[in-house]
């Protein structure tokens, strides 16, 4: 939470300084935000190399965990297509790029700003973040009404993380492994999905 | 396009062979913690500049709101649906 507000910060600063223009116009022209980019997501692969704790949870899970991130995949998807007929100005491919975000909002809204559009990446950023908050205020409600995997699907790619706090304490300690594990999945996935859903719309 | 999306998945996977190379050296993974949260502040700051200079999406700011808003009932509601689904069948204990 107080990761997404310092994230959302830096968004708003940026923000106000391109709408004071307060700001040396090589710096609103230049497009060099696709080398930070490739930066960011050597970054994020030596993260995941790097995390021997990750490995270990994939290797020791049980065959039919891999349906709980599937499960992710496969409804966020379908329901973003699905919502996707009340939008008049976004396709369905474009729906699924945001939906495929899995609540990874900074990485989400920052391949789609290089590979698709401005406007599009904004949509990702706040849809992603929304669906952080939502899984942090809902889920105890989510448990009840649609069983333990609940917080752990709403939660999408943050329930290694950020969420999984909230996901133990109402799912039980054992969901704990089961959360991380589909994180982990969901978001070595994000900037794989995303691109191969732009490339085809 | 194509290439961008290869350079950018062949990059990450690049990083992730020298991360498993690297292991587990507890300095070196908080040196990469930063440097993420950094880039990812940069990126965004940069994605705020962009928005801020293009009047299209600020003349639309609260219908790209909704639509956020409405893709994550979509989003959310689908995963809640399947994972029920996937709970009932497979994990729950009888």
């Amino acid at each position: 939470m107080k990761g997404s507000l310092i994230i959302l910060g830096f968004f708003i600063l940026g923000l106000i300084l391109g709408l004071t223009r307060f700001l040396p116009s090589s710096l609103l022209e230049g497009d060099f935000s696709i080398y930070a980019l490739y930066l960011l997501m050597f970054l994020v692969g030596m993260g995941i190399g790097t995390d021997r704790d990750s490995w270990k949870v994939i290797r020791e899970v049980n065959i039919k965990i891999i349906l709980v991130p599937l499960s992710v995949i496969v409804g966020s998807l379908l329901g973003v297509s699905a919502v996707s007929v009340l939008l008049s100005n976004i396709s369905i491919g474009e729906a699924m790029a945001v939906g495929a975000g899995f609540g990874y909002y900074s990485l989400s809204s920052v391949i789609i700003t290089e590979f698709h559009s401005d406007t599009l990446g904004v949509i990702a950023l706040l849809s992603n973040i929304i669906r952080e908050i939502l899984t942090l205020l809902a889920t105890p409600l989510f448990v009840k009404y649609f069983g333990k995997l609940a917080g752990i699907a709403s939660g999408g790619a943050t329930a290694m993380d950020t969420t999984l706090p909230i996901i133990v304490r109402y799912s039980g300690k054992e969901y704990a492994i089961i959360a991380v594990f589909s994180g982990i999945v969901l978001t070595i996935l994000v900037p794989v999905i995303i691109p191969i859903i732009l490339k085809f719309i | 396009m194509l290439t961008d999306i290869i350079i950018v998945l062949s990059i990450m996977i690049l990083g992730i062979g020298i991360g498993l190379f690297i292991g587990n050296r507890p300095k070196i993974i908080k040196i990469i913690g930063i440097l993420t949260s950094f880039s990812i502040f940069l990126l965004l700051f940069l994605l705020g500049i962009g928005v801020g200079t293009n009047k299209q999406i600020l003349n639309n700011l609260h219908s790209i709101g909704i639509q956020a808003l409405i893709l994550t009932i979509g989003a959310v509601l689908g995963s809640l649906i399947c994972a029920y689904f996937t709970y009932i069948l497979f994990f729950k204990k009888k």
